[in-house]
């Protein structure tokens, strides 16, 4: 055993990335992916409440069954913008390019992406596309759901259809471009002994998600295209009254829309894939298992959009084959549920903030996917498609998995983004309050859907407030779990705890850098002898091994000195 | 209940798990397990079978639920923004409302005039979209009396909310006299069977088959051979189809001369001349010149 | 050896440069792929539910100008290909003069195009308030530019087209929208791409490129050959099927 050791306070490092130039141009121009990451993490968060806005006063107006806060028009687009703005401009784009971004050149070794340049290209790109789509909110906004089914969208709806489908179009270059970069500087970027395997679960998540990205965001681009067209001029290929067919909108619109909801959770599985052996101090469960299951989620997911549209009167045949293989992607999503909860069996557990939210994510993750089952499953989908089930089946996964991700991956890698730490206990509380209040919103919205409330209604039933009233409170509560985090970490970028390179500690190797880390990421290209989470292994991170280290090359402590 | 046995399995793993293996020591290590071959396929295989047996539970129900009885009440329904216009089969018209007799099978014969709508009972557990351009159809059968709400469950715009009704179930005696009520009320057949004379259809499909057209008697529900050697069965969507284009499917044995009613005629009459036609199904069925298929007795 | 090309930041070699390119591309050229089967996929069912509107409006096309197009394009690969060669092969001279006639066929496809599209226009087969399949039929002194017994065939094709689809108008419009859609998709890809080859021809011109360091050139050629490949499939798509004697 050893002796009691005083451990050095650590220093802030003098010169990191945010340092290294200063001014508004060394922003707006540059081309490292960690301040890329920081733009997108601005631009992001700005989205993210005005889709809290949105979400805010649908929740407010629900009070009632009446409805008396927003005219019929008004909660349309409330809806809608919600949607939009939430999915386009904040599940999408989250994870990937603000942790993607910053993280996946590190963890590869590398001293930035494939293409900083393209980097850079899709934030703008990002941004202007943002802009339209905001022109559309300010021009009296937009009413015919986040779906955009035609005709009524591109005939009948009496909103600023054309701006906002321009915004979503152009920002799904966004996509395309951080996507074919992640996928480029994963195969030519790796540092020497980077194998495959020995890549953080977060990177392969991230690949996949990648292959989800490039192959489906150009298909909703060319469908938005033609709806635009169909709005702004008149042509017909999905307006019944010109022969053209709305149900061929759908197929298209759904054709990427369902593997979108893919690129939302691939990542923040990712994220959970580095929290859990982190905070288990164990290696993960089934390592090429949960790297596969990713791959085999992004590819089933191109298969089983049209469970969208069990209802839309299509054939019994087709029916029946989307609904097999909506059970079917659900198989690789269960085998990392139960390779995490396998991880945490045998381990060493804290129960430091990240931890929180990752367990969060597991209760939670696993209930919005089984009541996905519920929703494939073609005998129950008659009754409860359309209605709240749906709306709380997706934000349990949204929300209750892809938010949860974030915000855990957000407070684990604070402390390297920022070089500093957050405040623990404050972060525990904001997880808890988190929590609950995303329950009580939610959970009564399954129950409305079985009592048969239908989603996108302004106005309902009496016999449904009861539950619409505990939907608002828990939301009101859930508003307060995503302020404090915003108010707190912004607080410890510049007042927390110095973190030194590798609080926690984990095995990753942007752990092996200085906290925040330099502009080129690594003084030298390390080179790689460790297996990933191999705590048992790694002497430099100074944990206590029952019977030391093996035999085996264990990891220098800096680099490849 | 399976949702609910792993929901539960998981929580319960994971805060057993969290419990017993909470860290005691600031620098303590997790053991050196990183896999077992066995649980991988274990977990991916038991969860794979239960998922194809609800699979299969739920897509026999719905294949079931597809095959749509035979003796139905017929039920005309529009959606159109924001009003449900239904007609019942002796031209009794109704607005959001929809009365039905219990213990009867019920189909309903869904168009939309603008977007797309859908038609919802919850009690009743049917849900169906209402597709402009496309005929789709549901059927129920309720076996209690009383009033059930029914409604719009595909955002349609500004009103979807209000878009509403009930239906109301009620004895069939209650349900005849019910029908009988109003006033004026115009047959749906008899209204059909005036605008196939206007309309000039008579001038070709006559009865007894010697027009250029075929005899439409007995053909609703009967199998029709077409020129291409193929056969299909002529449903509402068959009649609709030969109605607004013609040309799509040519019986056998006759000339592509029929013209298209596109533009001359509304969903309403659509409706009308779809019942009239139906009305014609009991009706003899000339030796030649039918419309149906009619079995090889004794032709070559 | 003397290295011409500039090694990027994030870059260990030029050979991990020009891999790390490589790849980039062709993920690109994938998307694209995505993205123009989209209305591809669009068209071919619409083709099939009205053939006989789409019947009508392929044969308004050119099958000349269709034709002569499709060469020009195969032969700017041809030289594209060259240009690679020429450029792999350290012929520097070569390369521009490759590059150059690229450029060049690229714009007699232009040419050809705009022809097209102001035939299209002046016979009111543009989709809008003023489209009518008919127009020449009905009007052929003011199609002076389309054979006068073609357009007697037409007219007769049209009457029937009609009956048999009383929505032809309706329909047809769909196939131009589709036409110009899909074509005006592929020029503009094609502008790009000739601005591309423009930057090659001034890197070209400055002698850049060498035996070992070539890739731009490699990977422009890349794109050329996938917007070439395109205009395969869009040709028989539009302009050959249900073709007419």
């Amino acid at each position: 055993m050893s002796t009691h050791e005083t451990v050095p306070e650590p220093k802030f490092p003098e010169k990191h990335y945010l340092n290294a130039e200063y001014g508004i141009r060394s922003w707006l121009l540059t081309t490292d992916h960690k301040r890329i990451a920081m733009l997108y993490l601005a631009a992001v968060t700005f989205f993210f409440f005005i889709g809290g806005f949105f979400a805010m006063m649908i929740r407010l107006h629900l009070m009632t069954p009446n409805g008396y806060l927003l005219t019929p028009d008004q909660y349309n687009r409330m809806f809608t913008m919600h949607g939009v703005t939430m999915v386009f401009f904040f599940l999408i784009p989250s994870i990937p390019a603000i942790l993607g971004n910053f993280l996946i050149p590190i963890m590869v070794g590398a001293k930035d992406l494939a293409f900083p340049k393209i980097n850079l290209l899709s934030w703008y790109i990002y941004i202007i596309g943002g802009l339209f789509t905001m022109w559309s909110m300010i021009n009296g906004g937009l009413d015919t759901g986040w779906t955009f089914y035609t005709p009524l969208s591109t005939v009948y709806s009496n909103s600023a259809v054309a701006p906002a489908v321009i915004g979503v179009f152009i920002t799904g270059f966004s996509s395309i471009l951080t996507g074919l970069n992640f996928l480029v500087t994963v195969h030519t970027m790796r540092a020497p002994g980077m194998t495959w395997f020995r890549l953080p679960l977060f990177v392969w998540a991230h690949y996949a998600t990648s292959l989800v990205m490039v192959l489906g965001t150009p298909v909703i681009a060319i469908t938005l295209a033609l709806a635009g067209m169909e709005r702004l001029f008149g042509l017909g290929f999905f307006n019944p009254a010109m022969g053209g067919d709305p149900i061929l909108f759908q197929h298209l619109f759904w054709f990427y829309s369902h593997p979108a909801v893919y690129i939302m959770i691939l990542p923040a599985m990712g994220v959970i894939s580095e929290l859990i052996p982190t905070f288990a101090r164990k290696q993960l469960f089934g390592y090429h298992f949960v790297a596969a299951a990713s791959l085999a989620i992004a590819v089933i997911g191109f298969l089983v959009w049209t469970h969208h549209m069990f209802l839309t009167g299509q054939s019994t045949y087709a029916a029946v084959a989307f609904s097999f293989l909506t059970f079917v992607v659900a198989i690789p999503s269960a085998i990392k549920v139960f390779n995490w909860t396998a991880t945490l069996f045998g381990g060493s557990i804290s129960f430091d903030t990240p931890m929180l939210y990752a367990f969060g994510f597991l209760g939670l993750f696993l209930i919005g996917g089984l009541t996905g089952l519920f929703l494939g499953c073609l005998g129950i989908d008659m009754n409860i498609h359309d209605t709240y089930f749906v709306v709380a089946h997706f934000h349990y996964i949204m929300v209750g998995g892809a938010v949860m991700g974030y915000l855990g991956g957000l407070h684990f890698w604070w402390p390297k983004i920022t070089g500093r730490m957050y405040p623990e206990w404050l972060a525990r509380i904001a997880a808890f309050t988190l929590f609950i209040g995303f329950n009580f919103t939610f959970f009564p919205q399954f129950l409305l859907g079985v009592m048969g409330m239908p989603r996108r209604y302004h106005m309902y039933p009496p016999e449904f407030q009861i539950y619409n009233v505990m939907s608002t409170a828990g939301a009101s509560i859930l508003a307060v779990g995503y302020l404090l985090p915003m108010i707190y970490l912004t607080w410890a970028a510049f007042y927390g705890k110095v973190a030194g390179e590798n609080p926690w500690p984990a095995t990753g190797l942007e752990w092996k850098t200085q906290s925040p880390p330099l502009t080129e990421n690594f003084e030298v290209t390390p080179v790689v002898t460790w297996e990933a989470y191999d705590f048992r292994n790694r002497p430099d991170l100074g944990l206590d091994v029952p019977g030391g280290s093996g035999p085996r090359i264990v990891a220098p402590a800096h680099g490849d000195d | 209940m399976t949702t609910l046995f792993f929901a539960v399995l998981v929580t319960l793993l994971v805060i057993f798990a969290g419990f017993k293996y909470r860290r005691r020591n600031e620098k303590e290590v997790g053991d050196a397990v990183s896999g077992n071959m066995a649980l991988e396929i274990g977990w991916t295989v038991i969860p794979l079978i239960i998922a194809i047996v609800i699979f299969a539970w739920g897509a026999v129900l719905y294949v079931n639920y597809r095959i749509t009885p035979k003796d139905t009440l017929d039920i005309y329904v529009i959606g159109k923004q924001w009003m449900w216009k239904l007609q019942q089969p002796n031209g009794r018209k109704e607005i959001n409302e929809l009365h039905l007799p219990v213990n009867q099978d019920v189909k309903l014969i869904l168009g939309s005039e603008d977007v797309i709508h859908n038609f919802y009972v919850p009690a009743f557990r049917v849900k169906m979209d209402v597709v402009p351009g496309r005929s789709n159809t549901m059927w129920f059968r309720p076996t209690k009396t009383g009033k059930y709400h029914f409604f719009c469950s595909q955002y349609c715009g500004t009103n979807h909310a209000v878009m509403g009704g009930w239906v109301t179930v009620m004895d069939p005696a209650e349900y005849a006299t019910w029908l009988s009520g109003e006033a004026g009320a115009v047959n749906p057949v008899s209204a059909g069977e005036k605008l196939f004379s206007q309309l000039a259809c008579v001038t070709c499909h006559l009865a007894n088959g010697t027009g250029r057209a075929p005899s439409l008697n007995g053909v609703y529900g009967g199998k029709v051979l077409l020129a291409d050697g193929s056969i299909v069965v002529a449903d509402e969507a068959y009649i609709r189809e030969s109605i607004l284009q013609p040309k799509a499917k040519i019986v056998a044995g006759y000339q592509p001369v029929m013209p298209t009613f596109q533009g001359l005629v509304t969903e309403e009459q659509i409706l009308n001349l779809t019942a009239y036609i139906k009305s014609l199904q009991s009706q003899p069925v000339p030796a030649k010149g039918a419309g149906i298929a009619l079995p090889t007795a004794g032709k070559k | 050896m003397h290295r011409t090309g500039t090694l990027y930041g994030q870059f260990k070699t030029l050979e991990q440069q020009k891999d790390t390119a490589t790849l980039g591309m062709w993920i690109f050229l994938v998307t694209e792929v995505m993205f123009f089967g989209g209305i591809m996929l669009a068209y071919t069912i619409n083709r099939h539910t009205y053939f006989h509107a789409f019947a009508m409006g392929s044969n308004t096309l050119s099958l000349g100008l269709g034709a002569t197009n499709t060469l020009v394009l195969l032969a700017s690969s041809f030289t594209m290909a060259m240009g690679v060669w020429s450029a792999q092969t350290g012929k520097k001279t070569l390369i521009s003069i490759f590059l150059i006639l690229t450029i060049l066929l690229g714009f007699v496809f232009f040419g050809i195009k705009y022809v097209e599209y102001a035939q299209k226009f002046h016979h009111h087969l543009v989709p809008g308030k003023s489209f009518d399949i008919g127009y020449c039929a009905h009007n052929p002194s003011k199609c002076e530019d389309v054979d006068v017994k073609e357009l007697k065939e037409e007219g007769e094709r049209l009457e029937e087209a009609q009956k048999a689809d009383p929505d032809l108008q309706a329909h047809a419009q769909l196939y131009f929208s589709a036409y110009f859609g899909m074509t005006g998709l592929h020029a503009l890809h094609m502008v790009i791409g000739a601005g591309l080859l423009l930057w090659l021809l001034k890197d070209s011109v400055a002698g850049k490129f060498t035996a070992e360091w070539n890739n731009p050139v490699d990977i422009v050629g890349l794109y050329w050959h996938f917007v070439d490949i395109v205009w395969i499939y869009l040709f028989p798509l539009l302009y050959l099927i249900d073709r007419h004697k």
